[in-house]
Order: structure tokens, then C-alpha cells, then sequence
């Protein structure tokens, strides 16, 4: 007890060196378990963006890139699937419900999805929430749209707002479907997943805006104003994937197969859940790389702490002295110097979960607004305490060298003093 | 203290030493040969040794911090041989006082909890304080106070920011506090200027006098040695071939 209160004293005496200490142990903690936090928040954001489907079907390529574009909003199809194709599948007996899927236009940077109502009733995100409007009401005409909740955040939209959609998925983009443009008629709740952050048109609608195009290119010549579109045959031509509820559970599989073995076309069916689980394999290195990388700046947080222990320690080797004279035994001495050390390792990790909590607070909106992630607070999950007491542990290892050393130095000096 | 307890503790040797011998390993030379010494229970004794005459090794010995590697050395009545270092480590924290030649203080500490400290590592030199005057820090004041250092505001200062010789005089209050019965100086006026010496010594003496406690006071300024009851020359004592 009275040794523990003189090392909070010889520490505060150091207080800008242990403050530099402090904050270099605080950073690297503030590293590790941001990363750490980051990582398991993404992997649960992911996971909830895909609850609802059994099946999510798209042409034939890889599954991993189906998953990310069709759920994700994340890379670009490779080929397309046929309309009737789509059409036999969603008719097959196991088959309870499909939401077709139509990508490759943008509003502003924000993905614009065409899709059909069955999307509304059937996807599914977090712990299988539906759907919610916030405000207005499900596209039904042709140029209806309905926004996700960040998209009507950031630009600033409202109901009956019309916007005008792009040619393709980039932010800036010189081909405008400008002749045709969409009223807002609904603006959905936030759900914390890339839903926020899309525009969602009929399948129609996709197919009115593209009615005079060929090719990704307008047909010169050929221009059709929205009134005559409408009286075209809308039907789509092909659809970018399609999701696929199944009546019962039991038949995934079988229908996986049936579809990948699918005679019309080459398609591919994964099952959401294992793809993610496939991408999670992929990037468990880059993962483990940057876990790694932060586990070593916590060492050289802690090397810091060592240099200045044992800087100081040949200078107080007088008080050492000192304390052996008023009959400090040389093992408390030793507590003292590692008491010190577990001191500032304490006082670090603390600072550290703090400063971490601050910053999240302060950018939380701003990650949920930009990447869709929800990163959740407090408390600290019990993986990053087992982070936390390894740091710790460090710490108290660390602190054994310059308290051996201590030690030693009491033991040889006794009451000499050495200058 | 009582006249009972001041005959008793007159009755047990502060410091009784026979046929004492040290070396720090086998194969090096005695740094210590001392046949017999003895130091009265309220003796104030003045030990004369230039350095390297053993004297830093001796007091080691009588604080308890080395072991004798033969003889007898037996301080207020505690045979130090047989204690084991760690008992030898809390006899000291309870028993005695020690005062450095300089750098006596720590430096993160203030007056105030340099003069207690004794008190965090001896909780009979707590209970002893407390008996005194009531609580540690009232006897810390209070032996401040006797040592000239009253100033109010002074027992809150750092104790970097004192003088050399008030520093001496914190470290004979610490080295005071709960009453040991040995109080053993090296060389405490070796840092002041001459006509503090005197001061220091006659303050040192009067303390230990009230209190009842022998003192073990290494010097070589000869010029004190009229103060003490007793002198001792150390070349004299230690039969090992100097060293220095």
C-alpha cells in the first residue's frame, strides 16, 4: 500500500514523461481496438444486409462477386440474366417468392435499383426487419422512385422532389437519362445497410429510360418523350440477379443445383450466408495482417514505456538507496518499479478505450451516412477486453525488466548512495 | 520515556560486536576484521575513519542490509546473523534511524512525507509517533520544530527546493520519528559549512538525548568529536588491511 501510493507520486513528479508514456500506450490501444472493432462491426453489417433470402441467383461468374453487387452495391455484373429465364425459375413449384434484381444506372454516386413491389414485402434486413417507409408511399408508376434514407439525407431530398438518373455507376457521368426524369413518392426508413444508399425504380422504369437506347448509347435519331415510353410493351429484357425465397428450407440445396444446372442460360445460385462466409475465409489474412500490425505498435507503445523506466531508474537509484535505509525491503522496491509500470499500462489502455469511444461518437453518424456501418459503442465486446487484459499483460511483463533491475541495484547498493 | 525502560534499554548494548569479520566473496581479501566493539544503549559515539577504512561496509552491517560472513553482531540486542534478510529489512525499519551524508531526501515527496516515511514501512514507528503526539504528522511538525524548521509553509514544500543544510535537519527529523533506539549518521555535516556543523551536531545530540536513543555518528572532522561521549578511530577497530 504505502509503496503503491509512492509510485503514484514518483510518477506524477515524472508527469510529462509519463504523460508522453501514457499517450503513446493510449494510441496503439486505441489502434488495436479500433481495428478490432471495425472488423467485427463490418463483418455484423454485412451479415445483417443479407438475412431474407435462401438464394440469390445471377449469370454465371463469381459467387463472391454476385454477392457483393447484388447485396452490396459493391463492383459491377458481368452479364446479365434473361427475362424469361427469370420468369421460368420464379414459376418452379419450390419457389414461395423472387425479387428481381436490375443495376448498371446512378443518381449522384448512388446506385439506382430497379426492382419490382415483391422487393418491399420480401427483404429482409438485421434481425429480420422488413422494410419500413419513413415517408410517402411504394413506386407505382413508371417514373416513381423510392429513397434510401441516406441518399434523401444527403441530398437533401423530400417527397415529389424530381430527380434525373445517369448512364452507368459513377459519381460524375456525362450520359443523363435527363429527357425522363422520377418523381421521389417514398423515402424509406434507415436500416444501417447499402438499402440506404440506393435509389429504387420499377423494373419498368429502368426499361422506359433506356427505351430509345442501344447499346449503352442513345440511338441518334431516336428520341421518345416519356409520354410515348409509356405506351410501350416496359417488360425487361434481362435483369441483373434475382433474389429467391423457397417454400421450404429443406430444398436449397436441390434448387441450387437445379438452377446452377439450369439448361436456357448459364446461371449461378449461392446461398448468401456461405458465399459471405467464402469472403470472410479471403479476407481473414488482410484481416490477420492488420491485427498483426497494430499488436506491434502496442509493443512499441510499451517499448516507449520501457526506455523511460529505465532511463530514470539509474538516476533513482539514490532514492532506491533511501528507501532501503528507512527499511524498504529490495522486493518492495521492486513492486515499486513495477507498480509504475502497470501504472501507466492502466492508465494507457484506459485512455485509449476512451479516446476510442469520443472519436466513434463524434464519427459514428458520419460512417453510418458514408459506409452504411453501424459501429455500436459501448460496452467493449469481450473480445476486446481479452485484447485489453493481453495489453496489460505486456505491461506487467515489460515492467519486470526495469523492476529486476531495480531490484538488483537495491540488493548490490544497499544504502550507498551512487551517484 | 520512562526511567524503568531508559535502564533497560542502558542494560542491552545498542551495539555488541565480537570477532566480527566480512568479505564480499571467498576469494577477496577482509574488508572487515573488528575482534570487539560496543556501543552503550544511550551512548553518543563519534567513529573516526577515512574513506576506505570499511566504514560504509560496517554501517551496511549494522543496518542489516549485508550479513556477516563470520562473528557476532548483535544490535539492540538482536542477533543480526540470525535474522533472515527480510527480517533484517523490517528490524531495520522498526529499530533504526539513518541519516546520509547528502541526498537524504525523495525528491517527489514533500517535507512532511519525507520526515513520515518511516512510518509507511514501520507500523511500530507509526503506533510510537502516534503515542507521542497524537497523530504521524503532529510528531513530524513537532520534530521539525525542535530541529529549527517551523516555518509553516516549509512542511509542504518540495524537498528539492530546500537548502543543503535544511535538508539535513528533514533527514534527522525522519531519521528521529517513532523513537528508534539507534540512530546511525554517515557523515550528516560533511555537505554544510562549518559553523552549521555545529548546530546540526548539537541539534542531533539533543534529540537523541530526549529520546533516548544511542547514536552512531561517522565523521572525520575531529573538530566535533568534543560533543560525543566517546571516540572511536576506526583504523584502530578493523584489523583488515586497508583498502583504499
Amino acid at each position: 500500500m504505502a509503496i503503491l501510493t509512492l509510485a503514484g507520486k514518483s510518477l506524477w513528479n515524472r508527469r510529462l514523461t509519463s504523460a508522453l508514456v501514457v499517450f503513446a500506450i493510449a494510441l496503439s490501444v486505441i489502434l488495436l481496438l479500433g481495428v478490432e472493432r471495425l472488423r467485427t462491426q463490418a463483418r455484423a453489417s454485412f451479415a445483417n444486409t443479407l438475412s431474407g433470402a435462401d438464394l440469390i441467383v445471377g449469370a454465371r461468374g463469381g459467387p463472391i462477386n454476385l454477392l457483393l453487387y447484388s447485396v452490396f452495391r459493391i463492383g459491377d455484373p458481368t452479364n446479365n440474366v434473361n427475362w424469361t429465364s427469370y420468369r421460368t425459375l420464379a414459376a418452379h413449384p419450390q419457389v414461395a417468392w423472387t425479387v428481381p434484381l436490375s443495376l448498371g444506372d446512378s443518381h449522384r454516386g448512388f446506385r439506382v435499383l430497379g426492382t419490382s413491389r415483391a422487393y418491399f414485402e420480401h427483404y429482409r434486413h438485421g434481425r429480420n426487419q422488413p422494410l419500413r417507409l419513413a415517408e410517402g408511399r411504394e413506386f407505382e408508376g413508371v417514373f416513381d422512385a423510392v429513397l434510401g434514407a441516406a441518399v434523401a439525407d444527403r441530398l437533401g431530398y423530400r417527397l415529389d422532389e424530381s430527380i434525373v438518373i445517369a448512364h452507368g455507376a459513377g459519381e460524375v457521368s456525362f450520359a443523363l437519362h435527363d429527357d425522363k426524369p422520377f418523381r421521389v413518392v417514398g423515402i424509406l426508413a434507415r436500416t444501417g445497410t447499402p438499402v440506404d444508399q440506393t435509389v429504387h425504380v420499377s423494373l419498368e422504369g429502368i426499361e422506359a429510360i433506356h427505351a430509345d437506347w442501344r447499346g449503352g448509347a442513345p440511338v441518334p435519331g431516336l428520341r421518345l418523350s416519356a409520354e410515348q415510353v409509356r405506351q410501350l410493351d416496359l417488360t425487361p429484357k434481362t435483369i441483373t440477379a434475382f433474389l429467391v425465397g423457397l417454400k421450404s428450407k429443406t430444398a436449397i440445396f436441390r434448387m441450387q443445383r437445379e438452377i446452377n444446372e439450369f439448361a436456357a442460360e448459364p446461371l449461378l445460385a449461392i446461398l448468401p450466408g456461405l458465399t459471405l462466409q467464402q469472403l470472410w475465409d479471403l479476407m481473414g489474412l488482410a484481416e490477420n495482417a492488420l491485427l498483426i500490425v497494430s499488436g506491434l505498435v502496442v509493443l512499441v507503445g510499451l517499448t516507449v514505456m520501457l526506455a523511460a523506466l529505465l532511463t530514470g531508474l539509474n538516476e533513482r537509484r539514490r532514492e532506491m538507496a533511501i528507501l532501503r535505509a528507512v527499511g524498504a525491503r529490495p522486493g518492495q522496491i521492486f513492486a515499486l518499479v513495477l507498480g509504475e509500470s502497470l501504472a501507466l499500462a492502466l492508465a494507457g489502455a484506459a485512455l485509449g478505450v476512451l479516446l476510442l469511444q469520443g472519436a466513434l461518437l463524434l464519427a459514428g453518424p458520419m460512417l453510418q451516412a458514408r459506409l452504411g456501418l453501424a459501429i455500436a459503442g459501448w460496452p467493449p465486446s469481450s473480445h476486446e477486453l481479452i485484447l485489453l487484459a493481453a495489453v496489460l499483460g505486456c505491461g506487467f511483463l515489460a515492467g519486470l525488466f526495469p523492476a529486476w533491475r531495480a531490484y538488483r541495484y537495491s540488493v548490490a547498493d544497499g544504502m550507498t548512495i551512487r551517484i | 520515556m520512562t526511567g524503568s525502560s531508559a535502564i533497560q534499554a542502558d542494560a542491552i548494548p545498542a551495539i555488541a560486536i565480537g570477532g566480527l569479520r566480512f568479505r564480499w566473496r571467498p576469494d577477496r581479501p577482509w574488508v572487515l576484521d573488528i575482534p570487539t566493539f560496543t556501543l552503550a544503549g544511550s551512548e553518543r559515539l563519534f567513529l573516526a575513519g577515512p574513506s576506505g577504512s570499511g566504514k560504509s561496509t560496517l554501517l551496511a552491517l549494522i543496518a542489516g542490509i549485508h550479513r556477516a560472513t563470520e562473528g557476532q553482531i548483535a544490535v539492540l540486542g538482536a542477533d543480526l546473523t540470525a535474522l533472515s534478510g527480510s527480517a533484517r529489512d523490517r528490524f531495520r525499519a522498526d529499530r533504526l534511524g539513518v541519516i546520509f551524508q547528502m541526498f537524504n531526501l525523495l525528491p517527489y515527496l514533500s517535507v512532511l512525507e519525507n520526515v513520515t516515511l518511516p512510518c509507511r514501512f514501520s507500523a511500530a514507528r507509526r503506533a510510537r509517533a502516534i503515542a507521542i503526539a497524537g497523530s504521524v504528522s503532529a510528531e513530524a511538525r513537532r520534530l521539525l520544530a525542535h530541529l529549527g524548521l517551523d516555518d509553516p509553509g516549509l512542511e509542504g514544500r518540495a524537498a528539492a527546493e530546500l537548502s543543503v543544510g535544511q535538508q539535513q535537519r528533514v533527514a534527522a527529523a525522519r531519521a528521529l520519528i517513532g523513537r528508534p533506539a539507534l540512530i546511525v549518521a554517515d557523515e550528516p555535516t560533511s555537505a554544510l559549512d562549518a559553523d552549521r556543523r555545529l548546530d546540526f551536531v548539537q541539534l542531533l545530540r539533543g534529540e537523541c538525548e530526549s529520546a533516548g536513543a544511542a547514536l552512531l555518528f561517522v565523521g572525520h572532522d575531529r573538530s566535533l568529536a568534543s560533543h560525543f561521549d566517546r571516540v572511536v578511530e576506526l583504523p584502530a577497530l578493523n584489523a583488515a588491511p586497508s583498502v583504499g
